[in-house]
C-alpha cells in the first residue's frame, strides 16, 4: 500500500468530475425507480467505504466492525423521525457528530495496539451488536426485533426544470449532494495535514512519533472520522430504505464493507465508488451463478483478491496505468 | 443456592469448550501472530461433518474420532493450500483472508445442511449423573472429554519430542531450522491440531445450543475473550481464561443482565482487557525494539 | 592437501535489496579450523548466514561433495552441518534439557544421542546443574556454552560459529576456546569461526581468511596472517 502523495491522486481530474456529475444528474430521469433507488444505496455506500479508505487505507488500521457505525447512523436517523420528528435531512449531521464521538471514544481503548487486536475489538463489536439492538429493555427506543419504519419522505418541489421529481430522484439527489460533500472533506483531510500525519503513522509508526505527532491521538481521530462517514451512510440508507432493523446490521455488513474495501481500492476514492458498485449488484449475480452460496463467492474472491490484486481494482488499474506511462518510453 | 451452584457448574462446562477453543486460537497466534477468524466456522462446520456421520448411521464415538481426524486433515489443507501463501503479507492481507475462509466455510456449510436448526446429539444420558441435582450429565460428561483433551494436549507438548519442535517452531522459527524442524509443517500442525480441537468443542457444544451455520460466532467472541483474559500467547492463561469467562457468563447472565446480553458482556471483557491489561493475566508485554 | 569439507565459489548474497557479499570464494579443509576475520559490518555474519541459506544467495556452495545452494535451511543442517549463530539463538522459554534434546531432534540414533548428551555434560559441567532451569535465565557465557553444545549434538561434520566471544568475559572465552580445540580435535568436527577477537582466533585456527566490504583481501595460514603488516595493525593493535 504506497502513499499516493505523488501519484495523480493529487492533481484534480477536473474533466472527469465534471463529466461524471453531469451523467449522474441526467440519470434518474432515464432509469426506473428502483434503479434510482440502487444508484442512491451504491451512493451511500461509496461514503462508507471512504470512511474505511481512510481507517483502513490511509490509516493502516483494520475494522471488522464498521457494519456498527452504520447501524449507529441508521438507528440515529430512524429514532430522530420516528420519535422526535425530526426532518430526514436533519439527521444527517447529528448521525454524523454521535458516530464521531462513539468512533473517537471506542478507537481510544483499542489503538494503541497493533492491527490484529483492532481486528479483533471491531469484530466482537459487530458480532455482540445486533444482540444488543434486539435487547428488549431498549425496546422503547430500538423496536427491538421489529424495528422501526420511517415514512419515506416527500420531495420538496413538483419538479425540476421540467422533469418531474419523486420520492426516489429527489432522495437520489439529496444523497448525491450529501456524497459530494463528504467526498471533499475526505479528499481535503487525506491530501492536508492530517492526511500526511496519518500516512507517516501508518508507514513509519516511530519515526512519526518521534516527530512529535500525538500518534494515539492521531489514530483515535482517525477511527472517529472513518465512523463518521460509515455512520453518515447508515443514515442515509435508513432514508432511503425507510427501515431499519437489527437483522439488516450483522457482522456480514462488515464484511460487506471489507469486501468492496478490498475489491475497490484501499488507498483510492475512486476505489470506494468501484467497491460500492461491486457490493450493490454482484449479489444479484452471483445470486445467479450460485443460488445457495453467494457468500462463498465473495469469500472466494477476497482471497483471490489477496493473493493476485491486493489493491483492488483502482490498484490495479494505477499499476496499468503507470506499466502503460512507462511503457511509452 | 441451588441455582448458583448450578449455573456455575454449567459455567464450568461452558468454560472448558471456551478453554478448548481460546487454546486453539493461541496455538494458531503463538506460532504465526494471527488471530484465526475462522477458528468458529472451521469447528461448526467439523461438528456438520460429525452431524453427517451419526446421521448415516455411524456410533457416535466412532463419529467422534473420525471427526477429530477429519479435522485434522482440513487444517493442515486449509494452512497449506490458502494460509501459506499469504503469511508473511501485511496484517491486513491476512486478516481479509480469514475473513474469507470464515465467508466461504458458513456459506458451504449453509448450502449442504441449509439454515434449519438441527439437533445435535449428546452421547451421554438424560438423567442426571448418581441423582445430583446441579450438574447434568453432558454437563459432566462434557467437562471429562475437554479436560481429557487439554490434559493430553498438554502431555504431547510437554512430554514429546514432536511437541517440543512444535513448541520450538513456535517460539522460533530461525533457530528452528538450525535444528533440522521443518517448520513450515509445524505451522500445518499447528493448524491441524487447532482444528481437531475445535471439532470437540463444536461436538460439545452443539447439543446444548443446537447445530446451525451461525452456531459458533457467539462461542468464538466468548474465545477470544478467554484468550484475551488469559494471555493471547499464553496456553495455560487461555485455559484458566476459558474457565473465568465460562462462569462469568453464566452467572452474570442469571443474576445480574440476564440472558440477553451475553455478547455484550464478552464484548465488553474484550474492550476491558485490551484497555487495562492487553497482555491478559499471563502474557507476556512484548517490547517491539526500535 | 587435504579434502575440502566445503567449496564456495562466487558466492553472492544480501538482504532486500542490498548485496553484501560480493562474489565469495571459501575453501574449508576436513578436520581443520578456519577463521573468518573482519571488521563490523564485513560480511562475516552474512556469510554464516548464506552458507546456511537462511537468506538467499547466488553462486556456488558444495558440502561434501554435493551442491546445498538450492537447498533450505532444515536439509543443509540435517546433511550435518550446525551453526550457532550470532545472539546465540537459544530457546529462552525452553529449559536447557529441551534445547539440546531439539540439537539432536533429527537424529535418528537414540542410544547415539544418550551418549551425546552425556559428553556435553561433560564438556560443559554448568549445563548440567541447570539443565531443568529455563535457558532465557542463564548467563551470557552458560547460553553460549549451551549453543554450541546444542550444535554439538546434531554431531555435525562442519561446525559454524558466529562470534562466540561476543560479550563474554575473558575467562569464559578461554574456556569455550578449549572446549573447541578439544571438539576439533577429539571429535573430528571441522570449525568455521567467525570472530571479531582476531588474536584468540588466529591462534587457534589453522587458516584463516580477510574480509572486508563483502569482497576477500587475504586468505592463507593463520601464522602467515599474524605476521601480515596490515593485520597486524588493523586487528592485531600492534
Amino acid at each position: 500500500m504506497s502513499s499516493n502523495l505523488l501519484s495523480s491522486e493529487n492533481s484534480i481530474p477536473w474533466i472527469r468530475i465534471v463529466l461524471g456529475l453531469i451523467v449522474a444528474c441526467i440519470l434518474p430521469f432515464f432509469i426506473s425507480n428502483y434503479h434510482v433507488f440502487q444508484a442512491s444505496m451504491v451512493l451511500s455506500y461509496a461514503i462508507a467505504l471512504v470512511g474505511m479508505n481512510i481507517l483502513i487505507g490511509y490509516s493502516g488500521q483494520i475494522s471488522l466492525g464498521h457494519g456498527a457505525f452504520m447501524a449507529i447512523g441508521a438507528y440515529t436517523s430512524a429514532i430522530l423521525m420516528d420519535k422526535m420528528n425530526i426532518p430526514y435531512w436533519m439527521t444527517i449531521p447529528i448521525a454524523a457528530i454521535i458516530c464521531l464521538v462513539v468512533g473517537f471514544l471506542f478507537g481510544l481503548p483499542a489503538l494503541r495496539l497493533e492491527g490484529h487486536y483492532l481486528a479483533l475489538a471491531t469484530f466482537a463489536l459487530a458480532v455482540a451488536l445486533p444482540q444488543l439492538l434486539k435487547f428488549k429493555h431498549l425496546e422503547f427506543l430500538t423496536g427491538g426485533v421489529q424495528g422501526i419504519v420511517i415514512m419515506k419522505p416527500d420531495p420538496p418541489w413538483e419538479s425540476l426544470f421540467g422533469l418531474k421529481l419523486n420520492s426516489d430522484r429527489w432522495l437520489y439527489f439529496f444523497t448525491l449532494a450529501v456524497t459530494l460533500l463528504m467526498f471533499v472533506i475526505g479528499w481535503n483531510l487525506i491530501r492536508g495535514r492530517v492526511g500526511r500525519a496519518l500516512i507517516a503513522i501508518r508507514d513509519q509508526p516511530i519515526a512519526a512519533a518521534s516527530m512529535g505527532i500525538n500518534t494515539p491521538m492521531y489514530k483515535s481521530l482517525a477511527f472517529g472520522v472513518s465512523a463518521m462517514f460509515t455512520g453518515v451512510a447508515g443514515a442515509l440508507s435508513a432514508i432511503l430504505v425507510a427501515f431499519v432493523a437489527p437483522d439488516s446490521f450483522t457482522v456480514f455488513l462488515s464484511i460487506t464493507l471489507l469486501v468492496g474495501m478490498v475489491i475497490g481500492g484501499v488507498t483510492s476514492l475512486t476505489g470506494a465508488l468501484y467497491g460500492a458498485i461491486f457490493i450493490q449488484f454482484i449479489p444479484n449475480i452471483a445470486d445467479q451463478i450460485s443460488k445457495a452460496a453467494p457468500w462463498a463467492i465473495y469469500g472466494t474472491m477476497l482471497i483471490l483478491f489477496m493473493y493476485l490484486m491486493p489493491t483492488g481494482i483502482a490498484g490495479a488499474i494505477r499499476l496499468l496505468g503507470e506499466k502503460l506511462r512507462i511503457s511509452r518510453f | 443456592m441451588e441455582t448458583f451452584i448450578h449455573q456455575v457448574v454449567a459455567g464450568i462446562a461452558a468454560g472448558g469448550v471456551y478453554a478448548s477453543l481460546a487454546l486453539a486460537l493461541v496455538m494458531i497466534y503463538q506460532s504465526t501472530h494471527h488471530i484465526n477468524f475462522a477458528q468458529g466456522e472451521i469447528a461448526m462446520f467439523a461438528t456438520y461433518m460429525a452431524w453427517t456421520l451419526i446421521n448415516a448411521g455411524v456410533a457416535y464415538w466412532l463419529a467422534f474420532i473420525f471427526t477429530i481426524l477429519l479435522s485434522f486433515s482440513l487444517g493442515v489443507l486449509i494452512q497449506r493450500i490458502i494460509i501459506r501463501p499469504v503469511e508473511n503479507a501485511p496484517v491486513l492481507n491476512i486478516v481479509v483472508v480469514f475473513i474469507g475462509l470464515l465467508v466461504i466455510l458458513n456459506s458451504i456449510a449453509g448450502w449442504i445442511f441449509t439454515y434449519t436448526i438441527k439437533a445435535f446429539p449428546s452421547p451421554f444420558p438424560k438423567e442426571p449423573p448418581f441423582g445430583l441435582y446441579f450438574i447434568s450429565s453432558h454437563e459432566l460428561g462434557s467437562i471429562c472429554v475437554t479436560m481429557m483433551l487439554l490434559l493430553l494436549l498438554y502431555s504431547f507438548f510437554k512430554f514429546t519430542p514432536l511437541g517440543l519442535a512444535m513448541r520450538a517452531a513456535a517460539q522460533n522459527p530461525d533457530s528452528s531450522r538450525l535444528v533440522g524442524i521443518r517448520v513450515g509443517w509445524m505451522l500445518a500442525l499447528g493448524w491441524g491440531l487447532a482444528a481437531a480441537i475445535g471439532s470437540v468443542a463444536g461436538m460439545m457444544i452443539a447439543p446444548v445450543v443446537f447445530l446451525e451455520p451461525n452456531m459458533m460466532s457467539g462461542i468464538l467472541l466468548y474465545a477470544f475473550a478467554a484468550a484475551l483474559v488469559g494471555g493471547i500467547d499464553s496456553p495455560g492463561g487461555a485455559v484458566l481464561g476459558g474457565f473465568i469467562v465460562g462462569i462469568l457468563e453464566n452467572i452474570l447472565g442469571a443474576y445480574v443482565i440476564g440472558t440477553e446480553l451475553k455478547l455484550s458482556v464478552a464484548l465488553v471483557m474484550i474492550i476491558v482487557v485490551l484497555t487495562i491489561k492487553p497482555a491478559g493475566l499471563f502474557g507476556k508485554v512484548i517490547v517491539s525494539r526500535v | 592437501m587435504s579434502r575440502m569439507l566445503l567449496e564456495v565459489k562466487d558466492l553472492f548474497a544480501g538482504y532486500g535489496g542490498t548485496e553484501v557479499l560480493h562474489g565469495l570464494s571459501v575453501k574449508i579443509e576436513e578436520g581443520s579450523i578456519t577463521t573468518l576475520l573482519g571488521a563490523n559490518g564485513a560480511g562475516k555474519t552474512t556469510t554464516l548466514r548464506a552458507l546456511c541459506k537462511m537468506i538467499k544467495v547466488r553462486g556456488q556452495i558444495m558440502f561434501d561433495g554435493q551442491a546445498i545452494e538450492g537447498k533450505a535451511t532444515e536439509d543443509i543442517v540435517r546433511l550435518g552441518v550446525a551453526h550457532v549463530p550470532d545472539g546465540r539463538g537459544t530457546f529462552g522459554s525452553l529449559t536447557t534439557e529441551e534445547n539440546m534434546q531439539l540439537g539432536s531432534y533429527s537424529r535418528k540414533d537414540k542410544q547415539e544421542v544418550a551418549l551425546d548428551q552425556e559428553k556435553m555434560y561433560s564438556y560443559f559441567p554448568r549445563l548440567k546443574e541447570r539443565r531443568k532451569q529455563q535457558a532465557g535465565t542463564l548467563s551470557g557465557g552458560e547460553q553460549q556454552m549451551l549453543a554450541i553444545a546444542r550444535a554439538l549434538m546434531l554431531r555435525p561434520r562442519l561446525l559454524l560459529l558466529d562470534e562466540p566471544s561476543f560479550g563474554l568475559a575473558p575467562l569464559i572465552v578461554r574456556e569455550i576456546f578449549d572446549i573447541m580445540h578439544a571438539i576439533n580435535q577429539r571429535d573430528k568436527v571441522t570449525i568455521l569461526l567467525v570472530e571479531q577477537n582476531a588474536a584468540m582466533a588466529l591462534d587457534m585456527a589453522k587458516y584463516a581468511y580477510l574480509l572486508e566490504t563483502g569482497k576477500l583481501v587475504l586468505s592463507g595460514l593463520s601464522e602467515d596472517l599474524k605476521k601480515d603488516e596490515a593485520v597486524r595493525r588493523s586487528y592485531l593493535g600492534h
